[in-house]
């Protein structure tokens, strides 16, 4: 092992990513798309988004309040329900994004105290789309408000403030357990993190075979070693930068709460980012088309990140079988130590387990690919 | 008119192959090759496409396997110290391979840290390879944007920046204009002159007159190897005769099946024989032909282009392959 060979492979790969249109696009762009897409939802606009409706008052008040949602545009009421467990039943069973409940005593409540709620409960499960809604029939029912208080004011003849005050309660969430943004932006972290780490190294060996250059490459004194960690090196340091801004977007943007450690994110960050990027290196190795290379990296990350790392579904709920394959899936352990940290304040010391994990991966893996390139062309 | 035998080279030659043998599956690329380059000397090695020249200057740089045989280079085995080989050789590839997204600069500064050139040397030797390939003022340009004659050149540079021993340059002219080509001759014989021994492949039968010995490669097999001139001499078998007579047709029906006469072919309006040294003279092939009413203005003894001598052989090398 030479630092002077070391470093002049890392100089080489630093400016060749630098000048790769393609692996810049990747390290800067696509981490912020992919959190926007992934933490944001990947519609802000809503149209006919289909709501149901329980009016149990049924009064001329009511129903003008109901119609204001359906004139909107925005949403399409699809059913007209009669029960509480109707409401449950239409969401569980996806027939809706929320549903509406207006009490039977609304306009009683609204004469006499001057307030009344309307009841929102919203699909947990589609957390965006969820969200977005609650935010265009909060931004209806303040309509109704100000309607109600010019009413007032033109039959009172005197300026009305806090009148008539109806309140949209989105206090209920079903499937509360089973999703939340709190809950989800941490594990899209370490998917965006796979994806990335790996698309990025996966290009760097293909394109080197792909260009030619690799030949010549291999025909210097140049170690193995010194090719891998030459290439790592750089991206490890593209990784870490990406997994700041995605970070700080969860905790400044999604205003998901940090409770956790910064020494511990960090060295978890940096395991699971020596564990990608070695991952995208060893396919790099073997491949040697930067095209398969880069599909190849986006299968062995994408499937088991998305599906298997309980970052949507949550492995103690999965089948036991599964919940045992889990422990291979590396991302598992990071997404683990990421909730852990954000969300329950997890000690270096409460973390332990997942961890390990990491580094046993890590270790594994950069082992793995420090035999996987042979200066050889056969 | 072979390869020499095992023995005959000195122990010291710069590049010594034993029966190296490369199959792909079935298909055998490179069959027992055996050759051996002295010291400073510029061996060409010629064959069509598809030879098997890159794959021995491959297996010679340790970058492909031989199924079979052994080599050692500037006195360092192949197999066993690929790593001794790799930091006394300098290598060009047939494909161009130097990096195009970076700078002269950036590759020339890249490979001097491959190779380890002490930091005190490095302005010097980046000078002498920017001069070489005639890129002063150009360091700070993309690889990529500059054209063939000068890429060809600056990957030479790279290729020479630890002072190697031992060159393998697989076709570095190929695709390269006729006056960039002779540059690059010259260049190689200005390192020749310093010592530097070097292999290399091309597919353009006139640059073998360029090269202290020649190596013939067809189909895997090496068929001869010698210098320009003594290929030209000997590579025939015989001697070759050139004579100016008609009717052409008559003559050449006249020879036919003549003992001695090894091959007669027309050459233009010439005719073309080659004579068992030895057997027929000029005075016994004047004869025969007058004999048969052939009038015979001229016949003297030429020597053979170096592409006769390749087409004869490969001729050869097919009719012995089919008999035996
Ligand atoms: N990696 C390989 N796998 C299979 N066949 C190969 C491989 N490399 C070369 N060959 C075959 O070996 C033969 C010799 O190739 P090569 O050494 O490149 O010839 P040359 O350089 O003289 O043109 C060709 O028929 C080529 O197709
Ligand atoms: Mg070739």
């Amino acid at each position: 092992m030479s630092p002077r060979r070391l470093f002049a492979m890392m100089y080489k790969e630093a400016l060749q990513i630098l000048r790769d249109p393609r692996s810049l696009a990747i390290a800067l762009v696509m981490p912020l798309m992919q959190m926007g897409l992934l933490g944001y939802g990947v519609s802000l606009d809503i149209k006919h988004v289909p709501i149901c409706v329980y009016d149990q008052e049924n009064s001329q008040l009511t129903r003008s309040i109901v119609s204001r949602f359906d004139a909107a545009g925005w949403f399409s009421i699809d059913r007209r329900l009669h029960s509480q467990a109707g409401v449950r039943h239409a969401i569980d069973a996806g027939e809706c994004i929320a549903a509406v409940v207006i009490p039977v005593d609304f306009s009683r409540t609204l004469a006499s105290t001057g307030a009344a709620s309307i009841q929102a409960v919203f699909d947990a499960t589609d957390v965006n789309t969820s969200n977005i809604a609650q935010g265009y029939l909060q931004g209806i029912v303040a309509g109704v408000n100000a309607e109600i208080e010019t009413r007032w004011s033109a039959a009172h003849g005197v300026r009305a403030s806090g009148v008539g005050r109806i309140d949209l309660q989105p206090g209920t969430w079903f499937n509360e357990t089973l999703d939340s943004r709190n809950f989800i932006i941490p594990g899209v972290v370490a998917v965006i993190l796979a994806l990335i780490g790996a698309q990025l190294t996966s290009l760097t060996v293909s394109r080197e075979w792909e260009r030619g250059t690799m030949e010549q490459l291999i025909s210097t004194p140049v170690t193995a070693l010194e090719v891998m960690l030459g290439k790592l090196i750089p991206y490890f340091v593209v990784g870490m930068i990406d997994a700041a801004v995605c970070l700080a977007l969860t905790v400044f943007w999604f205003d998901v709460p940090f409770r956790g450690n910064l020494l511990t994110l960090f060295a978890a960050t940096a395991l699971f980012s020596l564990v990608v990027l070695g991952i995208g290196y060893m396919i790099s190795v073997r491949i040697r088309s930067q095209l398969a290379a880069s599909q190849i990296a986006l299968l062995v990350t994408l499937l088991p990140t998305t599906l298997l790392s309980g970052y949507t579904f949550p492995i103690d709920q999965m089948p036991r079988v599964i919940q045992a394959i889990t422990l291979i899936v590396y991302p598992r352990y990071y997404v683990t130590i990421l909730r852990g940290i954000f969300l329950k304040a997890s000690t270096l010391f409460d973390l332990w387990q997942p961890l390990l994990g990491l580094v046993v991966f890590a270790i594994l893996i950069v082992w793995l690919a420090s035999r996987a390139f042979h200066k050889r062309l056969d | 008119m072979s390869a020499p035998p095992p023995g005959t080279g000195s122990a010291d030659d710069a590049v010594i192959a034993e029966g190296l043998t490369k199959r792909f599956g079935a298909f055998t690329a490179v069959d027992r090759v055996t050759l051996r380059i002295a010291r400073g000397e510029v061996m060409g090695f010629i064959g069509p496409n598809g030879a098997g020249k890159s794959t021995t200057i491959r297996m010679l740089c340790g970058l492909v396997e031989p199924s079979e045989g052994r080599a050692s280079v500037a006195g360092f085995d192949v197999g066993s110290q690929s790593q001794a080989v790799r930091e006394h050789i300098g290598y060009m590839s047939q494909k161009f391979s130097l990096y195009g997204d970076l700078t002269v600069r950036e590759n020339l500064r890249f490979f001097a840290g491959i190779y380890r050139v002490p930091a005190g040397e490095f302005a010097g030797r980046m000078r002498y390879a920017v001069s070489m390939a005639g890129l002063e003022g150009q360091e700070n340009t993309r690889v990529a944007t500059l054209a063939g004659g000068w890429k060809q050149r600056l990957a030479l540079g790279c290729a020479i920046l630890h002072h190697p021993p031992v060159l393998f340059l697989d076709e570095p002219t190929s695709g390269v204009e006729p006056e960039a080509r002779r540059r690059f001759w010259d260049l190689i014989h200005d390192l020749a002159a310093n010592g530097v021994t070097t292999l290399v492949s091309t597919h353009y039968m006139e640059e073998a007159e360029y090269c202290n010995r020649i190596a013939l490669i067809d189909r895997g097999k090496l068929i001869a190897s010698g210098s320009p001139g003594e290929l030209r001499q000997r590579g025939l078998g015989g001697v070759l005769y050139e004579l100016e007579c008609s009717p052409l047709g008559a003559a050449l029906e006249a020879l036919r099946g003549v003992p001695g006469i090894l091959e007669a072919a027309i050459f233009g309006d010439r005719l073309h024989v080659v004579a068992d040294s030895g057997a027929a003279g000029t005075a016994d092939l004047t004869g025969l032909l007058r004999g048969r009413g052939v009038a015979v203005g001229s016949i003297r003894p030429a020597l053979p282009t170096l592409e006769d001598v390749f087409v004869h052989l490969v001729a050869r090398g097919l009719e012995t392959r089919a008999v035996g």
